[in-house]
């Protein structure tokens, strides 16, 4: 066990190489020069050229990415173009929406999805579990912006329930920092809710027709304890699968919903340094979003030995 | 036992099957009595309604099946219109079942002392002390070692026959008035099979518990029953004490199906003419070795030190019981995986280590038929495809390969006009004459059959196995048979080769083998064969 999470971490190593390769190279090659998005509208070429040479943009590629790589090594993840603070304070401060927004929706998603998709699979073929079908292929197609003002429409223009924008952080205050998080927070599960709510019916239906659903049965047991004890357990492992892959959309998600909702973390960070091609950033947050998805695969396949005593690392 | 009040009583019982099926019951008027102490079989081949039966006593069908007549008495109650909360009830307290395969009727994720402990849980109001020390005696008393490591281990950990075990324990655990038993021990090795049968009707005496036991096997019902009940397409044929049905049976249909039964005394096949030798194996073996970074290399040896010969003309079996190495050695032979060690001649040519590319013409002359025919065929493809396509690879133009499958089709005995059917459109018995067809397509000098006959019923068995005898002796062909069951082997094969622990323990003629065994091993196989004082077919005067 202990050995196969070293592997595992050993491994991130390249794919972290490769992310950063590919990250630095489209940056460079995709049109658009940070020194004149910081030069501004009326700026001389003079001044653009004299900004470049600043920034060490006028090195050789090959250089601009050695002197990057050489910098993270020693932890300076370097100095942001335009926001004009190193980018380890800028994730600092932007990192806690995101991370808030991402748990929520997490804890929100699996909360309704897994028992609607058993429900569903229980009752195969109702209309509980058309609709539950129907809503899967809804929510999975619609984008996440459109669910975003919808909600916004509804709950907060027309009902005025909860605030339409905006963020307050945990430690000023709770509540209101919870009523901000609530609408992100639905709009970013829609998609989830709809994924995992299928892969668990497909995963529960399957397992009903296992021989050991039968002898569940025939031992007197319940429909309730024969599907939560017996039927869940064994479908949790392509569950949890899928809720590692949806990790990727949640980050995705993340970054239109945060400008969606005014909300002030990584996505939103990330939109912003893209418009104003700010490399040094757009590289990192790139790399953190990059070391976060692996890690959290890697928690997903060890939590596959909580469920099944079979598999063992 | 007649005067004893009956556990079970089933009266008329008739089951609709959904519109749509071949036939519009799946049972129609069937009844019987199981009395306490008395062991009853279900005998018949697949579809004859035998499973649906004890489904419907444990009320665990199928949703699309529903009981439209008569009545079952549990002890005098209708379970049939029993509420579902009352079935839940009499579940494992009255009534009890156990299943074909043991390796999937336990749940994989809890163990086992968890999954009897829910049992008690259910339906008593035992503390978890009492609970414990319950379950640790019926463990004890399905004869499982170390109760205490099994209570804690998890399915996987276990053998077949210890699940087996378990599942008996499960079921008994609450001394219920019926077991019902479906195929409990098909699943299982002949010696393995032996051990729970004996078990069963140990277990069954001490308690009085009355047993419905379904089974398609006749050498189980010499073994077991007390009365047997003969079930065709739902209907029931006959039904008698088992010394009755079996050397008198009244009905065709009864003395068809037990005539079917292959004799474990071998048939006499005369002498070995000095033949040429078509395939010979030399010190085959077979290791596998999972590799790991980490870990110290695993190692299994499937096979080993296997030295074989097949003649032109002649069967040679190979029996043995599962993970004995029998379908390793196979498929050695056919190269569908590389032996480790040793060698492989086909003729002169020596196969085991030559490259996949000078290999390719030799492909064609060891083909296989595989045990189960309704996944051995690409259901997207007519069977005429299937056919033709070996042969097309090896050159042959598409009218000429069209032209033998036609033939060939006449040789197994169907219908040359049927090659642009699919195989969904066949049934057992004809799939695997197509798998036969297809192998035959090649030419091949060596046909190699992986238990191909033991996924089907025995009238259908009968006649497969003799298409294969005859297909052997028109076209001088050699054939490599494996097979785990005695009997089969004991009728097909001029030479027989036992294996186990991936060893071959005794080789020589059939008759020798089967006549006076010298190894352990096949004294112990020969002695665990089910029904094997039982002359099946021999017949007394009606």
């Amino acid at each position: 066990m202990l050995d196969f999470i070293a592997r595992r971490l050993v491994a991130i190593i390249p794919v972290l190489a490769v992310v950063a390769v590919l990250v630095f190279l489209m940056l460079r090659l995709t049109p658009g020069d940070p020194a004149a998005v910081i030069a501004g509208d009326n700026a001389t070429s003079d001044q653009i050229a004299d900004i470049r040479e600043k920034l060490g943009l006028n090195l050789p590629i090959w250089q601009q990415f050695g002197i990057w790589i050489g910098n993270m090594l020693q932890g300076n993840f370097g100095e942001s173009f335009f926001f004009k603070k190193t980018v380890a304070e800028l994730i600092a401060q932007r990192v806690e929406p995101t991370l808030a927004l991402a748990l929520c929706t997490l804890i929100f998603a699996v909360a309704i999805s897994v028992p609607i998709g058993v429900a569903a699979a229980y009752k195969q073929g109702s209309a509980f579990d058309r609709s539950v079908m129907a809503f899967s292929v809804l929510g999975f197609s619609m984008p996440t912006f459109v669910i975003g003002y919808c909600l916004i429409y509804v709950f907060a223009i027309e009902l005025g329930w909860l605030p339409v924008q905006g963020y307050v952080r945990i430690a000023v205050n709770f509540g209101q920092f919870f009523e901000r998080m609530i609408l992100p927070s639905i709009t970013l599960s829609v998609g989830f809710i709809a994924l995992i709510a299928r892969i668990t019916r497909a995963s529960v239906l399957e397992v009903l027709n296992e021989d050991y659903i039968r002898t569940a049965r025939a031992k007197g047991l319940s429909n309730r304890v024969v599907l939560m004890r017996h039927a869940l357990r064994n479908a949790a492992v392509p569950i949890m699968t899928v809720i590692g892959l949806g990790i990727a959309i949640l980050i995705g998600g993340a970054v239109v919903t945060e400008s969606v909702y005014g909300l002030p973390g990584l996505g939103r960070l990330t939109v912003e340094a893209v418009l104003s091609r700010d490399f040094p950033t757009i590289q990192t947050v790139i790399l953190l979003f990059s070391v976060v998805y692996v890690v959290i695969n890697l928690l997903i396949d060890i939590s596959y030995t909580l469920f099944d005593p079979r598999i063992r690392y | 036992m007649a005067d004893k009040k009956p556990v079970l009583e089933v009266r008329n019982l008739t089951v609709a099957l959904p519109s749509g099926a071949d036939r519009a019951h799946a049972v129609e008027k069937v009844s019987f009595t199981v009395s306490p102490g008395e062991i009853v079989c279900l005998v018949g081949e697949s579809g004859s309604g035998k499973s649906v039966i004890a489904f419907t006593v444990m009320g665990l069908l199928a949703k699309a099946l529903k009981p439209t007549g008569g009545e079952i008495l549990l002890e005098g109650e209708n379970v049939l219109t029993a509420s579902e909360q009352r079935l839940r009830e009499l579940r494992c307290t009255r009534m009890s079942m156990i299943f074909q395969e043991p390796m999937t009727a336990l749940n994989p994720v809890m163990t086992c002392g968890e999954q009897i402990d829910e049992v008690l849980r259910t339906h008593t109001k035992l503390d978890p002390g009492a609970r414990r020390t319950k379950i640790l005696g019926i463990l004890k008393r399905v004869k499982l070692p170390e109760p205490e490591r099994i209570y804690a281990s998890y399915p996987h950990q276990l053998s077949g026959g210890q699940r087996q075990r378990i599942m008996i324990a499960m079921a008994l655990v609450l001394d219920p008035v019926l077991l019902i038993a479906d195929e409990p021990t098909t699943a299982l090795d002949v010696t393995t099979q032996a051990e729970i049968l004996k078990l069963i009707a140990e277990l069954q005496t001490s308690q009085g518990t009355g047993v419905l036991f379904i089974t398609h096997d006749f050498g189980v019902v010499a073994e077991i029953a007390h009365k047997v009940a003969v079930l065709r397409w739902g209907e029931l044929v006959e039904m008698g004490p088992t010394e009755q049905i079996l050397s008198r049976p009244q009905e065709g249909y009864t003395r068809m199906l037990i005539s079917s039964v292959p004799s474990i005394v071998p048939a006499h096949r005369g002498v070995r003419l000095d033949k040429a030798t078509v395939l010979r194996t030399e010190k085959l073996g077979k290791t596998y070795s999972g590799k790991s970074f980490f870990q110290k290399a695993r190692t299994v040896k499937a096979a080993v030190d296997v030295d074989l010969d097949i003649r032109k003309g002649e069967t040679l079996g190979i029996v043995g019981e599962s993970g004995s190495g029998k379908s390793t050695v196979a498929r050695c032979i056919a190269r569908l995986i590389d032996p480790t060690e040793g060698k492989v001649y086909l003729g002169d040519t020596e196969i085991a280590t030559i490259s996949a590319s000078r290999l390719r013409p030799h492909r064609r002359k060891v083909q296989i038929v595989f045990q189960d025919p309704y996944r051995s065929m690409n259901p997207r493809i007519t069977i005429g495809e299937s056919i033709i396509e070996g042969p097309m690879n090896f050159g042959l133009k598409r009218d000429e390969a069209l032209a033998r499958a036609r033939r060939l089709m006449e040789t197994v005995r169907l219908d040359p006009n049927s090659l642009d059917r699919y195989p969904h459109q066949f049934s057992g018995g004809q799939r695997q004459r197509i798998c036969i067809a297809r192998a035959l397509a090649m030419e091949p000098e060596l046909l190699i059959a992986d238990e191909a006959v033991s996924a089907l019923d025995v009238s259908v068995q009968k006649q497969v196995l003799e298409l294969l005898d005859e297909i052997r002796v028109r076209l001088n062909l050699a054939v490599l048979f494996i097979t785990h069951d005695l009997r089969v082997a004991a009728q097909i094969c001029d030479y027989v080769a036992v294996m186990s622990q991936g060893r071959v323990v005794e080789y020589g003629a059939a008759e020798q083998v089967f006549g006076s065994p010298k190894h352990d091993y096949t004294k112990a196989l020969f002695a665990a064969a089910p029904g094997r004082h039982w002359e099946f077919g021999k017949f007394a005067a009606a």
